[in-house]
């Protein structure tokens, strides 16, 4: 277990290093913000005192050093929007997405837990055709179409559910997790399905089968565990996809998540916040990955006792 | 000697030489034959449409305008126009044609290159699979709407950054899958034979191992059109993809958003689009999948009841 997890972290670790490096570098690629926030009127003294004090004059490498020290006591600098501290603006942003991703992603393992297996406990019967052919529809429909739909039908026409914001009471969590989950459920129906009628068909089974284990106990207490190992490492990619989602649903609900700031940071080239929010969300997604293999570890004793090769 | 070499060789060849007959095959399933129907109609659309529709996608008649979908107002009225009277059925066929011109170069590219470095990754092994490995690694582990959205900002969002930032982001998939299979073939009989003959890497690569790995390949591809169009209309749709004035079925719907109470029609109906392409594809795959399979092939030839399992697509292609 202790191999396999620290082999595990190394690993991780290596794509965290470089979407740190990465984002730093592109985002100075994106144009000089002095020249968005100054007036054109701006005097080249003034140009020159803006860009010192927000170290814009130095070197990338000595920028680099910057910030790199900065993140590590979470003094991340100061947004060139509003003045405020960037470390808190990503703070007070990442709960509301962290809400929304946790619900959706709770809500789409266990719909699909539950469809996958009554679809694959008969496979080409009725209700696996109709899972079948609802899973595919799911994962393919885009998701701001979606969510527009759904403020169609239930805002504009129904007037039951409010189209935008988070005031109010439990109906505004109603369109944004909508929109989020349909795509996680429509793929996590495939896959659940498509292990579970492998371990179903499995020797293990037959001999539970045999000794008069009922079907409840056969499906939840021999197949599913064993086809756990896919399913969990599915809903860690479609975890990190979800940033994707959060992006287009807080834009449309505007929701004050993390996915907005980003947009906003880049679209006005806030460095700081842009920098702040993406390395929160790299190491949210290496602590996502490393919690998937302890899971897996503790599912399937042959991943933990894996010995070096 | 010479009667032999003259010997009509189709006497003595086994039938099971002969190719599959894939018409037949997918007139056997339903599902799949619409769906390949469907597909076919969105390429011919895309690639013959702007032909026949001239400048309708952008002609503006201000008198038109918000005109709901009607009979009556002859071919470009039949579903509608937008805010500035264009038609919106003549715009949709546009956009067809911008919106697969993005995706299919893009799955093109990643399919040559991943599976290309994949299987190459994946037969030699050692610390050549590592490298690769962790490449792919670093751009999975990274949200593609974010990259593509702070690339896109850098360089100008025209078509051909998109194709390519859609490409990169979409390696990995490719570069895994032909990993996995080159990896298990590497040790097969017939891969050491071709080794004990001496016959150069790249050939045993091109001759033995691509002709198994193309079928799942292909089905990853066919998979991933989906996923590529899907995310070239979210990014149309946040603004940072294809650019007014061209349009994209994703950029329709943002466009007709503002709409959306007094005329439906502008973002619901390209939204149906994609919907009904994307959809398509993903059956397509399926079946893909168990015709392009020798072993699995003969359950197309059977009657739907007694076919048994529908073929699962492998969890690592879907996600």
């Amino acid at each position: 277990m202790g191999f396999f997890l620290r082999k595990r972290v190394v690993s991780s670790a290596i794509p965290l290093v470089f979407v740190v490096l990465g984002v730093f570098c592109l985002a100075r690629l994106t144009g000089n913000p002095v020249d968005l926030y100054l007036p054109l009127s701006a005097t080249a003294q003034q140009r020159a005192e803006f860009s010192a004090a927000h170290g814009f004059d130095d070197s990338i490498a000595v920028q680099l050093w910057d910030y790199l020290a900065g993140a590590a006591h979470l003094d991340f600098g100061t947004s060139l929007r509003t003045g405020e501290s960037a470390g808190s603006m990503v703070l007070q942003a990442f709960p509301v997405t962290l809400q929304l991703a946790g619900v959706t992603m709770l809500l789409a393992i266990l719909g699909a837990l539950v469809v996958g297996s009554l679809a694959a406990y008969r496979p080409n019967s009725l209700v696996d055709r109709i899972a079948g052919l609802l899973s595919m529809t799911a994962a393919s429909i885009p998701d701001f179409w979606f969510a527009i739909m759904g403020v169609l039908v239930f805002g504009v026409g129904l007037d039951l559910l409010p189209t935008s914001g988070t005031l109010g009471g439990p109906e505004i969590w109603v369109l944004p997790i909508a929109t989020l989950l349909i795509r996680p459920f429509g793929v996590l129906v495939q896959v659940v399905r498509g292990s579970m009628v492998g371990a179903l068909s499995a020797p293990y089974v037959k001999v539970a089968r045999s000794k008069g284990a009922d079907a409840k106990r056969v499906v939840f207490g021999h197949a599913l565990r064993n086809s756990a190992t896919p399913v969990l490492t599915v809903a860690g990619d479609l975890t990190v996809g979800l940033v994707n989602g959060a992006v287009v649903v807080e834009t449309i609900f505007g929701w004050p998540g993390i996915g907005k700031l980003m947009i906003d940071s880049i679209l006005q080239r806030d460095f700081a916040v842009l920098q702040a929010a993406v390395l929160l969300t790299a190491v949210t997604i290496f602590a996502l990955n490393i919690l998937v293999d302890v899971c897996h570890a503790l599912i399937d004793p042959r991943v933990r006792q894996a010995v070096p090769a | 000697m010479t009667d032999l070499a003259s010997r009509p060789t189709d006497a003595v060849t086994p039938s099971r030489t002969r190719p599959p007959r894939w018409w037949l095959l997918l007139g056997r399933d339903r599902g799949a034959a619409v769906a390949a129907v469907v597909l076919a109609l969105v390429f011919l659309v895309a690639v013959f449409g702007r032909l026949f529709i001239g400048d309708r996608a952008v002609r503006q008649d201000l008198g038109a305008s918000l005109r709901p979908p009607s009979l009556d107002q002859g071919f470009y009225g039949l579903l509608g126009t937008d805010v500035l009277g264009r038609s919106v059925l003549a715009r949709l066929v546009d956009a067809a044609g911008t919106t697969l011109s993005v995706a299919v170069p893009a799955v093109l590219c990643s399919l040559l290159i991943g599976s290309a470095l994949g299987m190459w990754a994946g037969y030699h092994g050692g610390v050549r699979e590592n490298v690769a490995m962790r490449v792919a690694d670093v751009i999975l582990s990274f949200p593609s709407l974010l990259i593509a959205v702070v690339v896109l900002y850098v360089f100008a969002p025209s078509a051909l950054n998109i194709v390519l930032i859609l490409a990169v982001a979409r390696i990995p998939v490719y570069l895994r899958t032909a990993r996995a299979e080159s990896a298990e073939l590497r040790s097969r009989l017939f891969v050491d034979a071709a080794r004990t003959f001496g016959t150069p890497s790249r050939h045993i690569i091109v001759r033995h191992i691509l002709p198994i790995a193309l079928p799942t390949l292909l089905t990853v591809a066919t998979l991933d059109f989906c996923f590529v169009m899907l995310t070239e209309s979210s990014l149309s749709f946040l603004g940072i993809g294809i650019q007014p004035p061209d349009v994209s079925w994703g950029l329709m719907v943002a466009q007709g958003r503002q709409y959306l109470q007094t005329a439906w029609w502008i973002a619901v109906l390209p939204g149906v689009a994609i919907v009904l392409t994307t959809v398509s594809a993903t059956v397509l795959a399926a079946w893909v999948r168990l015709a392009t399979d020798p072993a699995q092939r003969w359950r197309l030839t059977l009657p739907r009841k007694r076919r048994g399992d529908r073929a699962a697509v492998p969890p690592e292609m879907i996600a």
